[in-house]
């Protein structure tokens, strides 16, 4: 069973958890895959991983936030507690072959969990990107994820931040992500360009990028739907033609574009 | 796959035959005013003399001229609930201490076998049998029960209106593998079933049963009889071309169509239970009094619930539109994409048992014909 190693609440209401299981080799996850976590009799979510930040024996980090019963349940444990964990299931981001593209990451709220990995492995040099910007958006400044990492990030690679409200202490932007996205300097022709956040952060993101100039080829996306299963046969996670579980969560746009387009589907 | 006939008075021998064989036996019988499916121990449980008319929302058992066993097409069950129960325990687990255990719940195993399965049912079945079993993942559950089934199948003699299989290329006539397929003739002169094995372990069910050599008038009639039935869904309303059905619905998501079914349909998920291959399902996750115990149940869910689709910030289908475009689109088209399948095989349950009669062979007209300049 996986039990609680360490827990860091990043904000009231959002945890970050490290799970590791006693006496088991764990099988290796792919950035921007899910595990599905069981709290006790209250219900079982799909959570992203939001870590290790080394590929190897570390411990398996999911970032929480707590929005409805499983959630709160799961916010809730304490260091120590068990939990049940299934996974790792769906396709993660496109692997960044030999080619160096510069890397693009835009994330809307808790969608820079999901993004996480990649970043780490940015900074560990294991990744093939010539380059990395991050844009990154959230609602408030106290609920930015990974707070005390993000100066030490700002120093290794372009990070431009924005919140839709700010306090007296920020100076990074305010407003929607998408007015530093469109004035910045994005190299258009090569970049690769992952997004995750609310479909609609999403959906204006993808505007702009194309406005610019952005291939849909090299546009990649995390789409969320309600998982009871994670292995294709429950039906709840349908998106037109596809199973979000099983097909995604990440897409590439150019594959997902009529659908995306598409209210209520 | 040499044909025999079996006399009608010896149903019950391979009735016998089944259960003697260890399988617990469905089929068809007379249940609440309705032809459903349910345990079988003899021919007398059969719906032997009964027919059943069917049009959109309305179904209605009259009596028969004849004494067919099987003169009536399908009813309000399908064998789904057989195959993917409509509810069950997934697992136990416990929490005593601080220690998370968790019991997979092992289904004591079951022979199972169906008696009437039409070409449609076949069909549903080989679909669901895609969903659950030839993926990555499986349905344990669904997988287990099934690799036993034993199947006799029946071609159609007496189709309902409400049926559409010749537009969806599966049946009447039984074309998919079956351990037994039956025929029924029945006339003034005559009643027998024609019978053919399609798999060694009904081979060897048929070997026990006093056959005899049918008849080049017995096969003549036996072919006849599901002519006729072929020639009255062609020649019907509810024929038409389904080869263009998943690019007539991936053009048409934004159809008023879609609006004017919303002003009718209940949302009241009445089609997919009645569907044969709708599979969706949810687990329902709970503790008891002591919190130190908890299950997890399976259920069948349906795409016409708000919480199928329920999202942190509010669910993705909200409205009857979406959910109707949603449960029409993928039995038609999408289904074509996540199992290369189709997901409808026209047996017409969802047209029957919708309380307000909509009809999804008319909604695709409807679309088709709103489409048009
Ligand atoms: C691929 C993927 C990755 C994700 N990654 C993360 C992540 O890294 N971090 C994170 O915090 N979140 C993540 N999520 C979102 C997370 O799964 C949801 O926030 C979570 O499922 C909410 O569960 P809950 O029980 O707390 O909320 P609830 O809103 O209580 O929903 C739980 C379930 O109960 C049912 N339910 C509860 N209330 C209702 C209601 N009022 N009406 C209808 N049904 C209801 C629903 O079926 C729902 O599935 C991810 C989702 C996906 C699909
Ligand atoms: S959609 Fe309707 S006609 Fe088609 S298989 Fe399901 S119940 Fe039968
Ligand atoms: S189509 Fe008919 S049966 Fe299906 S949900 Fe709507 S009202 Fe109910
Ligand atoms: S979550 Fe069950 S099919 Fe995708």
């Amino acid at each position: 069973m996986w039990r609680i190693e360490r827990r860091h609440e990043e904000f009231p209401g959002t945890v970050t958890l490290a799970l590791r299981r006693e006496g088991h080799l764990e099988v290796p996850a792919l950035p921007g895959q899910f595990n599905m976590l069981y709290a006790f009799g209250a219900g079982e979510v799909a959570i992203s991983l939001s870590g290790p930040s080394a590929p190897s024996s570390d411990p398996l980090i999911h970032t929480i936030k707590s929005q409805g019963f499983a959630t709160q349940a799961l916010c809730r444990l304490p260091v120590g507690a068990q939990l049940g964990v299934r996974g790792p299931f769906g396709h993660g981001w496109p692997m960044l072959d030999g080619s160096h593209r510069p890397l693009v990451i835009i994330a809307g709220g808790l969608g820079l969990a999901p993004l996480r990995p990649l970043i780490y492995r940015f900074l560990q040099g294991q990744l093939p990107a010539r380059s990395l910007q991050v844009f990154y958006g959230a609602r408030r400044p106290q609920e930015m994820l990974y707070r005390e990492e993000l100066p030490a990030w700002g120093k290794s690679f372009e990070l431009v931040t924005s919140v839709d409200h700010a306090d007296t202490n920020w100076n990074g932007h305010v407003g929607v992500i998408t007015d530093p996205l469109r004035v910045s300097a994005v190299n258009v022709k090569e970049a690769l360009v992952l997004l995750c956040g609310p479909e609609i952060m999403m959906r204006f993101c993808i505007q702009v990028l194309r406005h610019k100039g952005v291939p849909a080829s090299s546009i990649y996306l995390s789409m969320e739907r309600n998982m009871k299963c994670a292995i294709g046969l429950c039906g709840h996670c349908q998106w037109g033609p596809h199973l979000v579980c099983r097909d995604g969560p990440v897409f590439c746009y150019q594959d997902v574009c009529k659908w995306f387009q598409i209210n209520g589907l | 796959m040499e044909s025999l006939k079996l006399r009608a008075e010896h149903l019950e021998v391979l009735i016998h035959a089944i259960r003697a064989d260890g399988y617990q036996l469905y089929g068809p019988l007379l249940d609440n005013g309705a032809i459903t499916y349910g345990e079988i121990g003899t021919a007398s449980d059969l719906p032997q003399g009964w027919t059943d008319e069917q049009e959109g929302g309305q179904y209605r058992l009259k009596r028969r001229a004849d004494k067919a066993y099987f003169g009536y097409a399908v009813g309000p069950h399908s064998w789904k609930q057989y195959l993917q129960l409509p509810r069950r325990p997934v697992w136990k687990a416990s929490n005593s201490g601080g220690d998370l255990q968790i019991l997979e719940i092992e289904e004591a195993p079951v022979k199972l076998a169906f008696l009437g399965v039409r070409s449609c049912e076949l069909h549903g079945i080989a679909i669901q049998d895609r969903v659950f079993s030839q993926g990555n993942y499986s349905n344990e559950s669904y997988t287990r029960r099934r690799a036993e089934l034993f199947t006799i199948a029946l071609e159609c003699t007496t189709a309902a209106d409400t049926c559409f299989c010749m537009s969806m290329n599966t049946g009447p006539y039984v074309r998919l593998p079956s351990d037994l397929i039956l025929t029924e003739v029945v006339n003034s002169d005559t009643h027998f079933l024609l019978i053919r094995s399609g798999s060694p372990e009904g081979e060897a069910i048929l070997k026990q049963l006093p056959t005899e050599i049918a008849t080049k008038t017995d096969l003549k009639q036996a072919i006849e009889a599901v002519d006729q039935t072929a020639q009255k869904m062609r020649s019907g309303p509810r024929n038409f071309d389904s080869s263009d059905l998943k690019e007539l619905l991936y053009r048409n998501y934004d159809s008023p169509i879609w609006d004017k079914v919303a002003e009718r349909c209940l949302s009241c998920a009445n089609c997919t239970m009645a569907c044969p291959t709708c599979f969706c399902s949810t687990v329902e996750d709970s503790t008891d009094l002591t919190g130190t115990k908890a299950e997890r149940w399976e259920r069948w869910d349906s795409c016409f619930t708000a919480d199928l689709s329920h999202l942190s910030g509010g669910p993705v289908r909200a409205d009857t539109r979406t959910q109707y475009r949603q449960w029409m689109t993928h039995k038609l088209a999408t289904w074509y994409d996540q199992f290369d399948s189709s997901g409808c095989v026209g047996c017409g349950r969802c047209i029957t048992w919708c309380p307000v009669g909509i009809d999804i062979t008319e909604e695709v007209q409807n679309i088709r014909a709103q489409e048009k300049p």
